[in-house]
């Protein structure tokens, strides 16, 4: 206890150094004035006090957890989470009929605001899908998974502005356009290894926005296209509010459309490539692995549900410029696939709804999002490498009592 | 005119370069190391410069005279953005020692989106004014169509730093034990060096080079915002990788290289794309030879 109580005096005292410059000097360089924020630097010891000790506990309950070896039943407890929602039947099968009332009536019983809300979160889900199968099946680091999102929505934005296709038109080929590219851009860097590709997708990434951004002729560069069609349904005429609650619709059938291709494609021989290459990529091209049409599928199939959903944000907001496709929507659907636990669709789903929804509905909240996410990210590496509902591989042969857990 | 535009795009291109270079070496450093993309080290040099700006805003109103203000605004960044490299492998690259590859990388990336927004919320996200610590210099006044003091400066300064930093690598008994940790860390440990002491000193020294590259472009420039690490951690990571990633001369040349480069492109392509050359070098080096410019190249273990 009182080695707790002395190692966390010393953080306070060193967290309350670091932060003084930021947290209580403010200097205007304008107007040469000074402002002491003094009441700041009580609230970083009081919080670097208590935060030392929780860090502290934690650590030494993760070295425990290691200590005791691995055994998986030394661990069943706090692993269990993901199985439990998704093999006990009376949690599961309620759970869902809930989950699909909300979802059926919410545009009946919120206004279109929400469901446009709603429509957002719903595109995230679908891109923290596809960036789960390049991150989190096949062990692929991508940082610029923005990029085949803005060429789906320009492929949209694009065809019609110059050639007024309409929607359902654009629907399939900006997905097509966004695994195309998602080949294009593998193929080069499919030698490299795990961290040098992550810097080169996120040289992509940045270079799509600057691209977007100075291409002036084609793209119209900073003001972007406007007046992009929204779906439509044969023809009919309906005002804006009928339109999102259609949209809302159509994005929960493509929703669902996305859990089942990646989870058929989960189990299947592709998938289980895809993570066999994860584990250790020599071994699993000594066993007859095809290195490159393996990588290639996995960024295709990602990129893919990028360019759809791309598609779609592009008709939801009707206005698309660069400035939707920075960096920080890499970093948020990475963290999406992070929190939610990497390979794992349930958990991914409930990442996007709570990143997404949460900022929308707390405004405080709002403006510490990043800052959040950043220290969720490392938290998570650091505590919870398996996120929050781990991914549960499917196993084969006689059924056991608990199905083996991906730890990882 | 055609041969002073090009040598002032050749000034600017080097002033760019070492300063690249400067950030390049605390990449290149981790990297030989513990085999980690710091993330987060833009972040530092942002740190940095940061610092530099709150300390020399302070002193300014309590009359502080220019060269005082320099060494002192100096001196607290560099102990400022060493504490924060020194705080940041603590708690986000340490625990994660063992992990498997992907997670101090993602870690990383957490931390310098975390110390990005940290520095937004805690100051301003707009652009701040950086006083002009760096004196102009007289004698230079004729030829300031070409090299600029600033500019001078600059060059000085980081080419001392990089001679500092090989002589305490090749000569000194921490130097002598990064490069036992970086040939082989459990043999190193073997022989009694404190691997976890090592690496900290590894963070500590290129916290410092980023900081030391963080107010020399403040003052070159003469505005920073929270956002100007990203940008510059990305280009001095292409700077490491151009040069050999791991190899510290490869730094400094890969460095110069990539800023004569982009200075070059901007000057007689476009400087829109200027961003785009960078990523682009990055691409094809990966592509064509990964190792780098003065790297050897590894044979996978099986």
């Amino acid at each position: 206890m009182l080695s707790y109580l002395k190692s966390s005096l010393v953080a306070t005292v060193w967290f309350v150094f670091l932060s003084f410059p930021f947290m209580v000097v403010k200097v205007n360089t304008l107007k040469n004035s000074v402002e002491w924020r003094w009441l700041n630097l009580l609230w970083v010891a009081i919080g670097a006090f208590f935060l030392s000790a929780l860090w502290r506990w934690a650590m030494e309950r993760r070295h425990r957890g290691g200590a005791s070896g691995e055994s998986a039943h030394a661990d069943t407890p706090k692993l269990t989470l993901g199985e439990r929602i998704l093999n006990d039947r009376k949690i599961y099968r309620p759970l869902l009929a809930v989950l699909t009332a909300v979802i059926l009536l919410f545009p009946f019983v919120f206004d279109s605001y929400q469901v446009s809300i709603m429509l957002l979160a719903l595109i995230f889900v679908v891109l923290g899908l596809g960036l789960n199968i390049t991150v989190g099946l096949a062990g692929l680091l991508d940082l610029g998974y923005v990029a085949f999102f803005a060429v789906g929505a320009y492929s949209y934005g694009l065809l019609s502005f110059y050639y007024d296709v309409g929607f359902w038109t654009a629907l399939p080929i900006g997905g097509l356009v966004g695994a195309l590219f998602g080949i294009l851009l593998g193929f080069p860097i499919l030698r490299l290894r795990g961290d040098y590709l992550a810097i080169v997708t996120l040289g992509f990434g940045l270079i799509a926005k600057i691209v977007l951004e100075n291409w002036e002729e084609v793209t119209n560069g900073a003001k972007g296209i406007a007046n992009i069609g929204r779906p439509g349904l044969f023809g009919l005429q309906m005002d804006i509010a009928t339109t999102t609650i259609y949209t809302y619709y159509l994005m929960i059938v493509l929703v669902l459309f996305t859990i089942f291709v990646t989870n058929r494609i989960k189990d299947s021989r592709i998938g289980r490539a895809w993570m066999a290459l994860r584990e250790d990529e020599i071994a699993c091209v000594a066993m007859g692995v095809d290195m490159a049409r393996t990588k290639l599928s996995a960024y295709a199939f990602g990129a893919f549900w990028a360019g759809l959903v791309g598609v779609i944000f592009a008709a939801r907001n009707t206005y698309i410029n660069p400035n939707s496709f920075t960096f920080m929507e890499s970093a948020i659907v990475l963290s999406i696939v992070v929190l939610g636990g990497m390979g794992s669709i349930v958990g991914v789903i409930i990442a996007a709804l709570v990143l997404i929804l949460l900022p929308e509905y707390l405004r405080a909240f709002a403006d510490y999002r990043m800052l959040i996410f950043g220290a969720v990210m490392v938290l998570m590496m650091i505590f919870r490498p398996q996120g929050l509902i781990s991914n549960v591989r499917k196993t084969y042969g006689p059924r056991r009592s608990a199905p083996e857990v991906n730890r990882d | 005119m055609e041969y002073e535009n090009f040598l002032g795009y050749f000034v600017s291109g080097l002033t760019r370069g070492s300063i690249y270079a400067l950030i390049a070496l605390g990449y290149t450093m981790v990297y030989g190391i513990i085999q980690l993309i710091n993330f987060a080290h833009g972040e530092i040099y942002m740190i940095g410069a940061f610092v530099a700006l709150i300390v020399s805003g302070v002193l300014t109103i309590y009359g502080f005279s220019g060269v005082s203000i320099l060494v002192l605004a100096g001196l607290i960044a560099i102990i400022y953005a060493a504490a924060y490299g020194y705080t940041l492998e603590r708690i986000a690259y340490r625990p994660l020692r063992s992990a498997p590859r992907l997670s101090p990388l993602i870690s990383a990336i957490g931390m310098s989106l975390f110390l990005q927004n940290y520095v937004l919320l805690a100051q301003t996200p707009d652009f701040l004014r950086f006083p002009q610590l760096i004196p102009e210099i007289a004698l230079l006044q004729p030829y300031a169509h070409v090299v600029g003091s600033a500019e001078l400066v600059i060059l000085i300064t980081s080419a001392l730093s990089m001679i500092a930093l090989t002589l305490l690598i090749k000569y000194a008994k921490i130097g002598k034990a990064m490069r036992a940790t970086q040939q082989d860390m459990i043999m190193a440990r073997l022989v009694g060096i404190d691997v976890d002491r090592v690496i900290s000193v590894t963070f500590i020294i290129g916290s410092i080079l980023a900081a030391i590259g963080g107010i020399l472009v403040g003052s070159y420039i003469g505005q920073i915002n929270f956002y100007i690490g990203f940008m510059a951690g990305v280009k001095a990571f292409t700077a490491a990788v151009l040069g050999g990633i791991g190899n510290i001369p490869g730094a400094v040349l890969g460095g110069l290289v990539l800023g004569l480069a982009e200075s070059l492109a901007a000057g007689y392509i476009s400087s829109a794309y200027e961003d785009v050359f960078a990523f682009g070098v990055l691409v094809l080096i990966l592509i064509l030879r990964p190792s780098g410019l003065l790297g050897k190249a590894i044979k996978p273990k099986v």
